[in-house]
């Protein structure tokens, strides 16, 4: 029941991002979206995965998106002309977004026929990760590879944002 | 259904339905205090008299303040955004509520005996209390951004501009200070924190994490003033420069929502304090079962503190603000982290 409700408010805050033609109540949206994501993760019994998600999704890294936003001044975003073309004359991007939207449709359908003979939910096959201490162990031990290739790639994108804003002399 | 009849009727629900309801009214007076005690304060530091008409000594002060705030006209600029303009304050008096639910203010207790079993005096008892606190304070600038945005006003923009960028900027001393204090305890729970601060050293010096963590403690709070705007860092009202910031535009209870959430969240930031750092409700003379007395005592101070420091110290310049927090704070507080991670593993403090 409750899931519904979560999963709900994150699909429709998803659907508002991508049809919202105000910048500002997209950002919002997507909010709500990692709200309704955070219901979730405490449905599945990691209040701590749930409350960093809020921390980093919906505190930081929105507030810098609505940050940008914001200084930018973004306008509303009308109909573009090319919006009532033919759908094979329009502009690359959106035969590309076409191509992209075609393909996760057809991994969408894959993933659900595998899942259909299931049944059970994840959280009753895995024990529930609600202590900090035993997420960290698993962090550090099972899926330290991927731990670490990914903070490596944060460096990496970080560098490169500083090398990126930084003049020259 | 008669589960849920038996449920509501029994005195474990009673008594939570009550005390959330005590602590909502107690914040929500603690904001008509502090505005008093503001303008008292600031009167006392400027060698004047302060309010004195209404009422005795001039107590009464605040309800004619909320009485004049109701009464007032509401104003929408024509060119605001209607939809975010009127959700700006209720996102920041709602995250500003919200804030206190896993504080504790007290020992658990049965009240004399009402109680079936001793029941802890706070209202959600959640495992991750710290980060939780955390979370709703990063969503309380939601409500500053978005009130100087929908706005459509240069100052207001301004104002909700150089919000974000501070706390953005302190959230992550912040963080790192909460995270301090965490590892050193072990537990992420503001009950267990307050509870391992119990007890003394050599019999008189108590068990205070301010004395083992002065330097988490100096980070913690200058980063809860910049969170909650408060001079030295109150660039997002700078009176002198943005008229009156992003509420420059809002009137009547609107502008009224966004200064009680402002003292709210000062209300919070300081029982955080109180919890992590101070002990919280434990303390001497006073017997354990009435230690939110020591808890308010200590909370009162710390409000103090804050209203001393307003009337004290100038304003930051916007880019003094900026050094000091990314060159000294972060950098202090992630060394201090450090340092203590490096004693917990090695010496088991």
């Amino acid at each position: 029941m409750l899931f519904y409700l979560f999963a709900g408010a994150a699909v429709a805050g998803a659907l508002l991002v991508v049809s919202q033609r105000n910048p500002v109540y997209s950002v919002l949206a997507l909010i709500g979206s990692f709200f309704g994501l955070s219901g979730l993760y405490v449905l599945l019994e990691a209040p701590f995965v749930a409350v960093v998600q809020i921390i980093i999704y919906a505190g930081a890294i929105m507030v810098l998106f609505l940050f940008v936003v914001m200084l930018l001044n973004v306008p509303r975003e009308d109909a573009a002309e090319w919006d009532r073309a033919h759908p094979l004359y329009r502009p690359m991007a959106v035969r590309i977004g076409g191509v992209l939207a075609l393909l996760l449709a057809l991994e969408l359908g894959w993933a659900l026929s595998r899942t259909a003979g299931l049944g059970g939910g994840v959280a009753d096959e895995h024990p529930a990760v609600s202590s900090v201490a035993e997420l960290g162990r698993v962090l550090f031990t099972d899926y330290m590879f991927a731990f670490e290739v990914t903070s490596i790639l944060i460096i990496v994108a970080m560098v490169g944002a500083v090398v990126l804003a930084k003049k020259e002399k | 259904m008669a589960d849920i009849i038996t449920w509501v009727t029994s005195p474990t629900f009673i008594a939570y339905a009550t005390l959330i309801g005590v602590v909502f009214m107690a914040l929500q007076i603690s904001a008509a205090v502090m505005v008093y005690a503001e303008r008292k304060v600031a009167a006392f530091m400027q060698q004047r008299v302060g309010p004195t008409l209404v009422g005795p000594k001039g107590l009464l002060q605040p309800v004619a303040d909320i009485v004049k705030l109701f009464f007032k006209e509401e104003l929408r600029p024509k060119a605001a955004d209607a939809l975010l303009f009127t959700m700006a304050p209720i996102i920041s008096v709602t995250t500003a509520f919200l804030a206190f639910g896993p504080v504790p203010f007290g020992a658990a207790t049965t009240f004399f005996g009402l109680l079936p079993e001793p029941m802890a005096l706070m209202i959600a008892d959640v495992n991750v209390a710290v980060l939780v606190i955390f979370a709703v304070a990063s969503m309380g600038v939601y409500g500053i951004v978005l009130a100087g945005w929908a706005s459509n006003s240069k100052y207001s923009l301004l104002g909700g501009l150089r919000s974000s960028a501070q706390m953005i900027s302190y959230e992550l001393a912040y963080g790192m200070s909460l995270a301090t204090v965490v590892m050193f305890a072990g537990s992420m729970s503001l009950r267990e924190i307050v509870d391992l601060q119990q007890g003394y050293w050599f019999g008189f010096i108590p068990k205070w994490y301010i004395f083992i963590q002065p330097i988490a403690f100096f980070v913690f709070a200058c980063a809860g003033i910049a969170e909650t705007n408060r001079a030295p860092f109150d660039f997002p009202e700078a009176e002198q420069e943005l008229v009156a910031g992003y509420h420059t535009e809002y009137s009547s209870m609107r502008f009224a929502m966004f200064f009680m959430a402002e003292y709210i969240n000062m209300v919070t930031v300081s029982a955080v304090a109180v919890n992590l750092f101070l002990g919280g409700w434990h303390g001497p003379f006073i017997p354990p079962e009435y230690g939110w007395i020591w808890f308010l005592i200590k909370l009162a101070f710390l409000l103090f503190c804050y209203l001393w420091l307003r009337w004290t110290l100038p304003r930051f310049r916007y880019d003094q603000l900026m050094s000091f927090g990314w060159k000294v704070l972060l950098p202090l507080a992630t060394v201090n982290l450090l340092l203590t991670a490096a004693g917990v593993l090695y010496f088991g403090l």
